[in-house]
């Protein structure tokens, strides 16, 4: 029943703020009381599946494992995060009388999290392909928010790029219900794949794996095919940012994690290389293209490309190295809209996103220089935040597992990654003020968003809680093969 | 040589027919430069799409598919054409392509090839679970899907792109009568669903694009390049 309630929460929040039309202030007050509400029930819903249970609402369509607890979670948390600075962000991009333009900004808000918060949800593998096909459509017009021809041409490659890869994951979806029947099995679920996983002709199971990695790591933004994402987040509104950085490294590496358990004994090595090659590709690529980075936003990006092939490298690695893999995944989900709200509030303060043309935004607003050096170091994981941990516990695995090679690049690229990501931001936060005129006020909205998205990242980084452990060591059972 | 994964019936034949035609539709999607003709030729492709859907099922006995036939003549070949006619404005459906990335033949060319290719792809997977008339569904099937791809790459027009994507699903889906017939019809109906909310989106955005840029050729969109 619940679970029901997480997914029609935000059709009703939708529904509400399409309806308060006149007033400019119910759609997101709305948005933020149900996204609120959702992370509430995400978090109930966390706690039952930490204990070891299932949560179902419709056997063999609906149901939710401690893995998809803890994106769901996530992507609930990121959700009411955003949710708040969309309110000063909506106030400040908008004119007084363009309560049109908020209004559907937040209907779009809501319909866009009912497919992302479905993904962790649905069991049906053939639903799971059109959530993940709907988080794209459903974003479109969040991306080109913005009205100018670069957002509308960003949206443009976004749409197309990612709806590529959707069609190659449809044919491995296809291909992978063909090897399930081939099997002898009827239950096109998760488990139930797993379940069968013997049974299937090898081949078949392969080639469905290769066009689904394929696919849905287009929509991750892996390297070699990312270079939607940077174009992506350099136009998005700051919140947009935050939201689809958390739903392309939770959710995408979600669906092709769980197709892992395919692949029993041997077979399961070959799954692994291909994961830690892509991953290896991505945490690389984005480092050395990190270096070059000019604009604040595409930082951002392409840390959330890095970490995404952080997270696929370690589920690659396997072994001890797997429970690094779900923990990183949820540390990052709970620190980079943490650094995009604070690339907002930079914005805010210095006027341009332009890395170059900032110095000095510790000296014009303490706050906002504070945040942004702080959302540097906890996306880098820098001690004392939570991805140190995760990113450590990952390179631990790794060596346990004598893998010295992957866990020697995996080094490489995350000091590499650290070092230009704060190079490129002490620049900007120290030295003489480079903006002048009258300071803005720092909005209510975005400071309340800058704390209530810091705390988990400080708190984890200090102590990992018993509850939250063991979700994290049944999530990562996941991709046990 | 007769190939011997098929046997020679009626329905077969009549498939065959259908198979054949619908790579022809892929082709021409590739080469045509008129986007008004392109939009006709995806819903032709479509409409073969749910001929060989209705075929397999007759042979099949299944009225699963005969269902999915009719769901892909609504979809695909009245309201998607329907949807990016009155979503995209009457300017930019009456375009033409001038340039191209390649030549049309050069095209056409490589368009081959991936069909060569997708044969070659599909001959270990066929022989790896021999049934009834994947032979002939998955290989076109996939080079639908690879052809589908290279228009979208090489096409410069807006509309030409999302009929090439909507191309490659159809080539997904080609294969996928064939290879997963039985698929939960709950989850063909969201898939049609899926499909209708891509022409609804891409033609609402290319209809802004148009405002704002006063021009749907995709190779103008160059302001995000990096240096």
């Amino acid at each position: 029943m619940v679970l029901w309630f997480i997914l029609t929460l935000p059709l009703i929040a939708a529904a509400l703020a399409l309806w308060a039309s006149r007033h400019r202030t119910v759609p997101g007050g709305v948005t933020v009381l149900a996204t609120a509400l959702q992370l509430l029930l995400a978090l109930a819903v966390a706690a039952r599946c930490a204990s070891g249970a299932m949560v179902t609402a419709l056997p063999g369509w609906v149901s939710c494992d401690a893995f998809g607890a803890l994106v769901l979670a996530l992507c609930a948390f990121a959700g009411f995060t955003a949710a708040l600075f969309s309110i000063g962000f909506t106030r400040r991009a908008t004119q007084p009388m363009e309560a049109g333009r908020v209004r559907r900004y937040f209907v779009r808000f809501n319909l866009f999290l009912v497919p992302v918060l479905a993904v962790p949800l649905l069991s049906n593998v053939a639903l799971v392909w059109i959530a993940v096909a709907l988080t794209t459509l459903l974003s479109i017009f969040l991306v080109s928010f913005d009205q100018s021809t670069a957002a509308l041409e960003a949206a443009w490659k976004y749409a197309i790029l990612t709806s590529m890869g959707a069609a190659l994951a449809l044919f491995g979806v296809l291909v992978l219900y063909w090897a399930m029947r081939q099997g002898g099995a009827e239950d096109f679920t998760w488990s139930g794949l797993a379940a069968a996983a013997g049974a299937m002709p090898p081949l078949l199971v392969k080639t469905a794996f290769l066009f689904m990695l394929v696919g849905y790591g287009t929509k991750a933004a892996l390297v070699p095919f990312h270079s939607w994402l940077p174009d992506v987040y350099s136009q998005a509104p700051v919140p947009i940012c935050a939201l689809l950085s958390v739903v392309e490294t939770t959710t995408l590496p979600y669906v092709i994690v769980r197709l892992l358990p395919l692949f029993p004994g041997k077979a399961g090595d070959g799954a692994g290389r291909w994961l830690l090659a892509f991953g290896l590709l991505s945490a690389v690529g984005a480092a050395l293209l990190l270096v070059q980075v000019k604009d604040l936003k595409r930082l951002f990006a392409y840390s959330t490309i890095e970490n995404a092939g952080i997270i696929l490298t370690a589920a690659g690695l396997g072994g001890a190295a797997g429970y690094g893999s779900v923990y990183q995944l949820m540390n990052h989900a709970l620190a980079k809209p943490f650094g995009f709200f604070a690339a907002g509030a930079a914005l805010l303060f210095a006027g341009t996103t332009e890395i170059a043309a900032v110095q000095g935004l510790g000296r014009r607003s303490p706050l906002a220089g504070a945040a942004l050096l702080a959302g540097a170091l906890a996306v880098t994981g820098a001690p004392p935040f939570a991805l140190f941990l995760s990113e450590l516990s990952i390179l631990q695995g790794g060596a346990v597992d004598h893998r010295f090679l992957p866990v020697a690049l995996l080094t490489l690229c995350m000091v590499g990654a650290f070092c230009a990501v704060l190079y490129h931001v002490t620049r900007m936060v120290f030295g003489r003020a480079s903006a002048t005129g009258p300071l803005p006020a720092f909005p209510r909205s975005y400071a309340l968003a800058l704390f209530v998205a810091f705390v988990p990242v400080v708190l984890l980084g200090v102590s990992l809680p018993a509850s939250v452990e063991h979700l994290l060591r049944l999530a990562a059972m996941a991709l046990a093969r | 040589m007769p190939d011997p994964h098929i046997s020679v019936t009626l329905v077969n034949e009549l498939n065959l027919l259908a198979a054949g035609l619908f790579l022809l539709a892929t082709f021409g999607l590739v080469a045509t430069r008129q986007v008004l003709d392109c939009v006709a030729l995806f819903a032709g492709q479509s409409v073969l799409l749910a001929a060989s859907a209705a075929l397999l099922g007759h042979e099949a006995a299944s009225d699963h598919l005969y269902a999915v036939a009719a769901i892909t003549i609504v979809a695909k070949a009245l309201l998607i054409p329907w949807l990016l006619r009155r979503t995209a404005s009457e300017a930019v459906v009456a375009r033409r392509e001038i340039s191209q990335v390649l030549n049309i033949p050069t095209s056409l060319l490589i368009a081959l090839g991936l069909t060569i290719l997708a044969y070659f792809l599909a001959a270990p997977l066929r022989a790896a679970a021999p049934s009834g008339q994947v032979g002939v569904n998955l290989p076109i099937g996939l080079a639908a899907l690879l052809i589908g791809a290279f228009t979208v790459t090489v096409r410069r027009e807006a509309l030409p792109q999302v009929l090439g994507l909507l191309s490659m699903e159809n080539g997904a889906f080609f294969a996928g009568v064939a290879i997963a017939p039985d698929l939960p019809l709950f989850a063909e109906l969201a898939a049609a669903f899926d499909v209708l909310v891509i022409a609804l989106v891409m033609g609402l955005l290319t209809r802004k694009l148009h405002e704002r840029a006063g021009s749907t050729s995709v190779a103008d969109l160059t302001d995000l390049r990096e240096e």
